[in-house]
């Protein structure tokens, strides 16, 4: 197995689209290495992406963020901007793994490890996040709902990476949260997971709304009923309640270890009216 | 084709290996640097047995590659102790018998002096949460937790 570690998201480019055999993107390693054990892949080539200097850095930009896609846990947690503007983002990255996972976990590797409860994914969705794909043809920045397709399917071509997310400017009176539902308090996969991200006008109406599930279905979902559940209303009960209806309504769940479907669609609601209820806080604050 | 001709640090001292891209860096450190107090539990990142210090970062030395090595420095069990001098967290586990069998108890000992160096006076909530990703099978985690505890406050008294 060859390993390289570009100094340039060209050559990183080069490197995957000119593979002959299977490639594989090494950042922090926390899914890839396990795999690799399990001989669940077997790469020819790893290619890691951490000397580039994109993909390790959290910049403000535009109004907004641009962050790496190699960026860890615990350096995301300890940029003191980036927790206050988008602090679900923040909370979703750390709810992943334990401490020793989130010194090396990144959004980019949670995102294209391809995994239906992939925490950040949700967070990131609900923020209107977009992914900033680099590859043979050049640049093009992508929303995060399109990235994956299936479990361990994701729409990159050959040779594309995640070099960034992009994170929009933040409207005034706008709040977002991420909850995840497991059986216990830490080291577990999400049962069911919910990003909201909502706007209100300046009399307290919901004007703007984004929520995603995950883990509910063969991809994490961006809900639009459930939104639209929510624009227009002050979150009284009566809106609430439509939330946890359109949230329960866009669940296609699978039955295993963790949940039965009966269960997962049930939580999805009652995960939804929660994280809204602190978003709705936070936009208050905001 | 060739094997990866690594220099790094660990422990302050220099080192070259040479390893497989497969190689993980304990793979490195207990095959061929000789430092076996780093144990292998699940090799998966989920029971922290592994754990060491990259660059002050605390990971599982079993989820990364000795590749990766190359020019950090590594922070591994063998570095806690002074000569014959314990570490202060390593003289709490013994007073509180914070140890059974004791595979955990190196990766326990890296994990909590990564806390004490980013939190000097952590709540037992946060020691516990810190903790989260090692999992001792015998001792149970109350005699841990107080170790740590007292620990910190012994070393924030010195």
């Amino acid at each position: 197995m060859r390993y390289e570690a570009p100094s340039s998201l060209e050559k990183a480019v080069a490197l995957l689209a000119q593979a002959p055999g299977e490639a594989r993107v090494l950042a922090g390693g926390t899914d890839l290495l396990v795999q690799m054990k399990t001989d669940l892949v077997e790469p020819e080539l790893l290619v890691d992406i951490k000397g580039i200097a994109e993909l390790r850095q959290i910049k403000e930009e535009a109004g907004g963020f641009r962050i790496g896609a190699a960026v860890s846990g615990a350096e995301l947690k300890e940029h003191p901007r980036l927790k206050s503007v988008w602090p679900g983002i923040v909370e979703a990255a750390n709810l992943i793994g334990s401490t020793q996972i989130q010194g090396r976990a990144s959004m980019g590797g949670n995102l294209c490890n391809g995994s239906p409860a992939a925490d950040s994914v949700p967070a990131l969705i609900a923020a209107s996040a977009k992914a900033s794909v680099v590859g043979p043809k050049g640049r093009r920045d992508v929303p995060v709902e399109d990235i994956m397709i299936g479990p361990r399917r994701l729409s990159l071509a050959k040779g594309e990476i995640i070099a960034s997310f992009l994170l929009p400017p933040k409207s005034a009176r706008t709040g977002e949260a991420y909850l995840r539902f497991i059986p216990r308090t830490e080291m577990d996969i999400a049962v069911v997971g919910c990003g909201v991200c909502l706007t209100l006008d300046s009399r307290g109406v919901c004007s703007a709304a984004r929520v995603s599930l995950g883990a509910v279905a063969a991809r994490p979902l961006l809900v639009a009923p459930a939104a639209a559940a929510l624009i227009g209303s002050r979150l009284e009960d009566a809106a609430m309640q439509r939330l946890d209806a359109a949230a329960r309504a866009a669940c296609q769940p699978i039955d295993d270890k963790r949940g039965t479907k009966e269960y997962r669609i049930k939580v999805a609601g009652v995960l939804a009216r929660r994280a809204a209820q602190i978003a709705l806080e936070r936009a208050r604050k905001s | 084709m060739a094997k990866h001709h690594i220099a790094t640090t660990v422990n302050g001292d220099p080192v070259e290996f040479l390893c497989e891209t497969q190689d993980t860096l304990l793979d490195v450190l207990r095959d061929q640097l000789g430092l076996t107090g780093t144990k292998e539990g699940c090799g998966t990142g989920d029971c922290g047995a592994c754990s060491v210090t990259v660059d002050g970062r605390l990971v599982c030395s079993c989820l990364m590659l000795g590749v990766e090595a190359g020019g950090k420095s590594i922070g591994t069990i063998e570095g806690l102790a002074k000569g014959d001098s314990l570490h202060p967290l390593q003289r709490k586990f013994l007073e509180h018998a914070a140890l059974q069998c004791g595979v955990c108890t190196p990766g326990f000992l890296v994990a909590a002096k990564a806390l004490l160096d980013a939190n000097a006076n952590p709540s037992e909530t946060e020691v516990r949460y810190w903790l989260a990703g090692n999992l001792c099978r015998c001792t149970g985690y109350d005699k841990i937790v107080r170790a740590v505890l007292d620990a910190a406050s012994e070393m924030r008294g010195a």
